[in-house]
């Protein structure tokens, strides 16, 4: 496979079907349909809010709804992201049995779905940003690189496990788990100040998770300055470099491993 | 590209395949741990297709035959770039399309119009071409009132026709179609073959894999046969179609007479045949029948039906049509009849049924459903179903 042919004519023209049936099935015969991708998050936010935002206090951090908000939209579209692409492969079977066409294809579309949904809840961010009255700086600008960065992690995973969940089908069960434990080893309801507290070095390594530090830059750039990032925490900015590399590394391993076993799939499955 | 023999549409060279069968439960981690320590491989190889070489020319309509089981279909999918070949290679000089299944990734969930769109991008089209060729499409499946409607409230027939309406714009330069192409009902396959004569005349190249003989004769240039993976003949399509014809021939005469199932007998049982002999010369086919009574009957009707390959019904006889008076039968008597008729049949296999009834044609007593079979062999070639002597009495210029 040339890179040029990654998005050859014919790819486009697939992908973009694919983006649209997917959009189109997501919520099919439900009455709110697409209001569902807002609803969901908006409703995990609104509890998390009540919980941690009201009842049990979790330090003092300015703007601390829209900061929880965008904390749980990016986390959202990462657990999204993996999640749909993971079983993209197997749930499209029976289209890769009857027609040859680049399988990444079918990873690309379900991720890009979810990155339509992240822009949808974005909106919303945006919204409450302006209730709250936070200013807006340009550093705002930067908000699309770290987007980038969770999107490329997330994309090489779903990679890697939508191949992994051809061969071994636990592999869904599995990453339903890890992402429970990531959910909670993520900065997301918590200031991650509270972990500094308690331990500096625990705090660090928490920050080298690509999606911790994503979101930890998003909300300082966004947001308020009181999130913690690397610079802050470790005092040097080089170790920023860090999260991006293993973001570049899982993509390519992931995009590798993919590429090594998408030839059997139609066998396989 | 192959550019050394540029007309070549299709080279497979040495091509080999094997699949790996699981063996019951070897995907779980018990029986993952139990094998490793035993030294187990938990599978099976099965070679599917072994050390295949053919060549397609450019312009030509080629036919694969062989039986279910032969690797025809895994063939068909290693064309299709579907399957990887662990030995070999297929070379195809330009693009190819695939018609494995008819509406590939047809969703039930999506509309008409939906699903033309979803289709036509996996046969390669982009919007803007499929929107030029969409009101050709719905005219051709004649589904104008239907189109957004979601495709589950579609009858199946419905579904093919748009399915089918829509892979005939598929413009790459070698088409792969798969017998299944052929479903659905008189109408539609009037369709498909005119669709094929279209492509023959056309000069397009066509890969056709089936188990219709008539269809290998009537459009291919060339064709192989296949079985238990390798190629067996190749070349002709009459010697390659009469090669499958014995081939399915010998299958049957060394099969020991099985109970026959439910769909192929029925009746009461009050008689029942016993023994068909059929005798095929040039010119004509004898029968045989005996019929052996299990209970009194009153006059009963004896008569068979003769079907071609594809099922069609070519011949009825019957006691009653031939006027022939039956007597009251008891109990244990055994009746022959011998049947003859003329041998105007076109090169096949044919089934007979048997059967008896009542004289009022109400209750049938037995109905044999391929009793025997039998091969015509003819020197030369016809699509048609029958295939008498025929002479040209005169030539008249005016």
């Amino acid at each position: 496979m040339k890179l040029s042919n990654v998005f050859s004519r014919r790819n486009r023209i697939l992908l973009r079907e694919l983006v649209i049936t997917d959009f189109k099935l997501r919520y099919q015969g439900s009455a709110l349909g697409y209001a569902w991708s807002l609803l969901k998050p908006l409703f995990l936010f609104a509890i998390m809010y009540v919980v941690f935002g009201l009842l049990v206090k979790l330090g003092s951090i300015e703007h601390y709804a829209v900061y929880l908000l965008l904390g749980i939209v990016l986390w959202t579209f990462f657990a999204e992201a993996t999640n749909q692409g993971m079983s993209s492969i197997v749930g499209r079977g029976d289209l890769l049995r009857k027609i040859n066409f680049p399988k990444y294809i079918i990873v690309l579309s379900t991720t890009i779905s979810a990155l339509i949904n992240l822009t949808l809840n974005l909106i919303i961010v945006a919204v409450l940003m302006i209730f709250n009255g936070v200013e807006i700086g340009a550093s705002a600008a930067l908000l699309p690189l770290y987007i980038l960065e969770i999107y490329l992690f997330a994309l090489g995973l779903a990679l890697f496990l939508s191949a992994l969940n051809v061969r071994y089908r636990d592999t869904s069960h599995i990453w339903e788990i890890i992402m429970q434990a990531a959910f909670y080893a993520t900065p997301i309801i918590y200031p991650l100040a509270i972990v500094v507290q308690k331990s500096h070095l625990a705090a660090q390594l928490l920050l080298l998770n690509p999606v911790a530090q994503a979101i930890q830059d998003a909300r300082y750039v966004l947001i308020t300055k009181q999130s913690i990032t690397i610079p802050t925490l470790y005092n040097n900015d080089y170790f920023e470099i860090i999260p991006i590399a293993i973001t570049i590394i899982v993509f390519v391993g992931g995009a590798l491993y993919f590429k090594r076993n998408s030839k059997r799939f139609a066998e396989n499955i | 590209m192959d550019t050394k023999n540029p007309q070549s549409a299709v080279v497979v060279e040495n091509l080999s395949k094997t699949f790996k069968l699981p063996h019951e439960q070897a995907s779980g981690i018990k029986q993952l741990v139990v094998n490793k320590f035993k030294g187990k491989k938990g599978y099976e190889v099965q070679t599917v297709l072994n050390d295949m070489s053919f060549e397609i020319k450019d312009g030509e309509f080629f036919g694969i035959v062989g039986r279910n089981g032969s690797g025809k279909s895994t063939l068909l999918k290693m064309l299709a770039g579907i399957y990887t070949p662990d030995t070999g290679a297929i070379k195809i000089n330009g693009s190819l399309t695939p018609f494995i299944e008819l509406g590939v990734g047809f969703n039930p969930e999506l509309t008409g119009r939906e699903n033309v769109f979803l289709n036509g991008a996996l046969l390669g089209f982009s919007k803007k071409e499929m929107e030029k060729m969409y009101d050709d499409i719905v005219d051709f499946a004649e589904l104008e009132k239907f189109m957004d409607q979601k495709l589950k409230n579609y009858s199946s027939g419905m579904q093919v026709r748009l399915a089918f309406s829509i892979a005939i714009k598929a413009e790459s330069d070698v088409l792969l179609i798969d017998e299944v192409l052929a479903v659905g009902d008189a109408a539609f396959q009037r369709k498909c073959f005119d669709y094929f004569m279209k492509l023959k005349k056309e000069k397009k190249t066509v890969i056709l894999v089936t188990h219709d003989m008539g269809a290998v004769r009537q459009y291919c240039d060339r064709a192989i046969m296949i079985d238990k993976g390798r190629i067996v003949h190749q070349g002709k399509v009459e010697k390659v179609a009469q090669a499958y014809q014995k081939l399915f021939n010998d299958e049957l005469t060394n099969t020991p007479n099985k109970e026959p199932d439910d769909d192929k007998r029925w009746g009461t049982g009050k008689i029942k045949g016993q023994e068909l002999k059929v005798t095929v010369t040039k010119d004509t086919v004898t029968l045989k029948s005996t019929y052996l009574v299990n209970e009194a009957i009153d006059a009963p009707v004896f008569g068979f039906n003769i079907y071609n390959s594809r099922g069609m019904n070519l011949l009825e006889g019957n006691t009653i049509r031939e006027k022939v008076k039956t007597r009251d039968l008891k109990a244990k008597e055994k009746v022959t009849l011998t049947w003859e008729f003329p041998n105007v049949f076109a090169a096949d296999t044919y089934s007979i049924s048997v059967s008896s009834c009542d004289s009022s044609v109400t209750e049938y007593y037995d109905w044999y459903n391929e009793a025997a079979y039998f091969i015509v062999e003819r020197e030369g070639n016809t699509a048609a179903v029958i295939d008498p002597p025929l002479t040209v009495e005169e030539v008249v210029y005016s």
